[in-house]
């Protein structure tokens, strides 16, 4: 259960996931947030209004799929660090993920790292694609994965190589 | 003497400064720590709340912000690095100063909104006074003011909002955080802080407390213990874990001594975290000349804090005569703000907190 | 220890100098609280309670539980937690209430 866990469960990414169809389509946004609080940052973020405006600062996002281009901006709007986008159309194999990352050292682009599970479980190793430095120091990593990992992996491990810790 | 002095410059105390000031008001700021900012200072997330105040901007961010804001009116001093430690009827404020405390200065005040904050709770465990038990606030001090390691291997003790937060910014620092424990059976901060820290692998134990401390002169291990509904120990399920350090987030109280000696009326609100001054919903206590905001007034989110700031700050100064264009207008879009802000299921407790501290129209 | 790198925050403190802590030569950045130098330093124990001696170390870091209360130039019961170090100050572990001997 997620109040006791912090890892949402099934049932609740059900609810948040877009249909078969739409994945196919290529990038699109997940937003996992669950619990209303007051925050609205993703929804004034979005320039295509995918993500509907809200009527109540406590609402929870609804994204309206066919609007939304994958383009990720929302990810680094997002003060909880809750919203990644997927990619299953990216080649014969594998998905691409792109998800926020505020920890050091910042992987380089073509690094091999583990690819974390929503409970920092490592999930195997994966490619960087993609490392997009943004100025509010909420970086996006771009990964490739296995399609079947796409709803899996949440997070990254970086090996320290300089020492930076 | 002043028109308006404020006691405390964490985001309450600015923000009520910056729109006292901002309506012609001349504004004393006094505050007690060694920068201006209060809490604020260290934190280096992202906040949460309306586009319209500062949300999505990390908290270091709004600090930098305000306290350049500060520096632009000439009509706003602030005394730094100095304590209140008394108000006097005739409007007179005592302020401490100096590494010895052997500066007395008195500073007379027409007004004063006391936002002092709050203070951390403790936590009754074995050996609880250990060297390498911390407070949250202090690791965030060291850590993010300094830059300074507080120890290698963490556990946190309360999955409220700060304990989730904290553990994030340890992460960040490079420092391993062994374990979550929290007593409740859920976690009590956003879900979205926990899922984050998960994502890193650290492990969050819901009904589970700290029970004892171990180490000769330092923290060296602690037993955590899964406990019942009713908060007693359950035998058999102690976890001991090779730890340094300790840090305790198990809470805070508002800090209100000043409006204890001021005479203001007290209460004990549970859902606020302690005794707090009842007000009006301009932030104006049973004391005429005396305002609240922050934590001071129950305790809350930074956001709620710097409306609350704003609201006292501004009807402080419509008070002493001082005008604001549309004044109706600009005092009901924040009070609407704050009411947006606590209009969630998380802010149940405090709503029926305020609630409970509020002084109604035709209260006697 | 310090951190050497951090993802969002730049740490500007520039000017190293150096105190003592009961005669012992350390070194902290100007500016900085005295017991967040001697943290750094890998000191944990500030003070000692007085009836039982026990160790006492940082705790609330804003003034308020007496836990680092330390002699600083001579002077008793400094909070450390609040008081920014300058060159050559003279640390000392205090005894009991503190005196000025």
């Amino acid at each position: 259960m997620l109040e006791r866990t912090g890892i949402p469960t099934d049932d609740d990414l059900e609810k948040i996931i877009p249909g078969k169809k739409r994945l196919a389509r290529g990038p699109v946004v997940i937003i996992e947030c669950f619990q209303k609080i007051p925050c609205d940052p993703c929804a004034i973020s979005c320039k295509f209004g995918a993500i509907k405006p809200f009527k109540d600062i406590n609402d929870l996002p609804q994204v309206d799929f066919t609007k939304c281009t994958g383009c990720g901006i929302c990810i680094s709007s997002c003060p909880g660090l809750a919203i990644f986008v997927i990619d299953m159309n990216y080649s014969e194999g594998k998905a691409l993920i792109k998800l926020p990352y505020e920890m050091l050292p910042l992987p380089e682009k073509g690094e091999v790292v583990y690819a974390l599970d929503r409970a920092g479980g490592k999930l195997g190793k994966a490619k960087v694609a993609k490392v997009l430095k943004i100025k509010n120091k909420t970086n996006i990593i771009s990964l490739e994965v296995p399609k079947s990992m796409a709803m899996k992996v949440r997070s990254i491990k970086v090996e320290d190589k300089n020492n930076e810790r | 003497m002043t028109d308006i002095a404020i006691i405390g410059g964490g985001p309450a105390g600015l923000s009520a400064a910056i729109y006292a000031a901002s309506l012609g008001a001349k504004v004393t700021l006094v505050d007690d720590g060694l920068e201006l900012g209060g809490q604020l200072i260290k934190q280096t997330h992202k906040f949460f709340g309306s586009e319209k105040q500062f949300a999505g901007i990390r908290g270091i961010e709004i600090a930098k912000k305000m306290i350049q804001d500060i520096k632009e009116y000439d009509n706003l001093e602030v005394i730094a690095n100095a304590t209140v430690t008394g108000y006097y009827e005739d409007e007179v404020i005592t302020i401490v100063q100096g590494v010895n405390g052997d500066i007395l200065k008195k500073l007379k005040a027409k007004r004063i909104i006391v936002a002092t904050g709050a203070s951390e709770n403790i936590l009754p465990f074995v050996n609880n006074d250990l060297p390498g038990v911390y407070a949250a606030g202090a690791v965030q001090t060291l850590m993010n003011l300094y830059g300074v390691v507080p120890g290698n291997n963490i556990l946190m003790v309360g999955a409220g909002n700060i304990g989730l937060i904290v553990s994030y910014q340890l992460l960040q620092a490079g420092i391993k955080v062994e374990a979550i424990v929290e007593a409740l059976p859920r976690i009590g901060g956003y879900l979205v802080h926990a899922s984050k820290i998960r994502r890193l692998g650290v492990p969050i134990y819901t009904s589970h407390t700290l029970k004892e401390a171990y180490g000769t002169d330092c923290v060296e291990k602690a037993v955590i213990s899964e406990i019942n509904q009713n908060f007693e120990f359950i035998p058999g399920t102690e976890k001991e874990l090779e730890v340094d350090t300790i840090c305790l987030a198990v809470g805070l109280s508002p800090l209100s001594d000043l409006l204890w000696q001021a005479g203001c009326q007290m209460k004990y609100v549970p859902e606020l975290c302690g005794h707090v001054a009842l007000r009006d919903d301009n932030m104006k206590t049973t004391k005429d000349k005396i305002y609240i905001a922050g934590d001071v007034a129950g305790i809350e989110e930074a956001s709620s804090a710097m409306l609350e700031g704003q609201i006292a700050g501004l009807n402080a100064a419509i008070s002493l005569g001082y005008k604001c264009d549309n004044y109706q207008e600009q005092d009901r879009k924040l009070k609407e703000e704050l009411k947006e802000l606590r209009d969630n299921p998380l802010s149940e407790e405090i709503r029926r907190g305020v609630e409970k501290a509020l002084i109604k129209e035709g209260w006697d | 220890m310090r951190i050497k790198k951090h993802p969002i925050l730049e740490f500007n403190q520039k000017e190293k100098i150096k105190f003592t802590l009961d005669g012992k030569e350390l070194e902290g950045y100007k500016g900085e609280p005295i017991a967040s130098a001697l943290i750094a330093a890998g000191i944990k124990v500030l003070s000692r309670s007085i009836k039982y001696k026990r160790p006492r170390g940082f705790f609330c870091a804003i003034g308020k539980c007496s836990a680092c209360l330390m002699k600083v130039n001579g002077v008793p019961n400094i909070r450390t937690c609040v008081t920014k170090l300058e060159e050559g100050m003279k640390v000392e572990i205090q005894k009991g209430k503190g005196d000025f001997n």
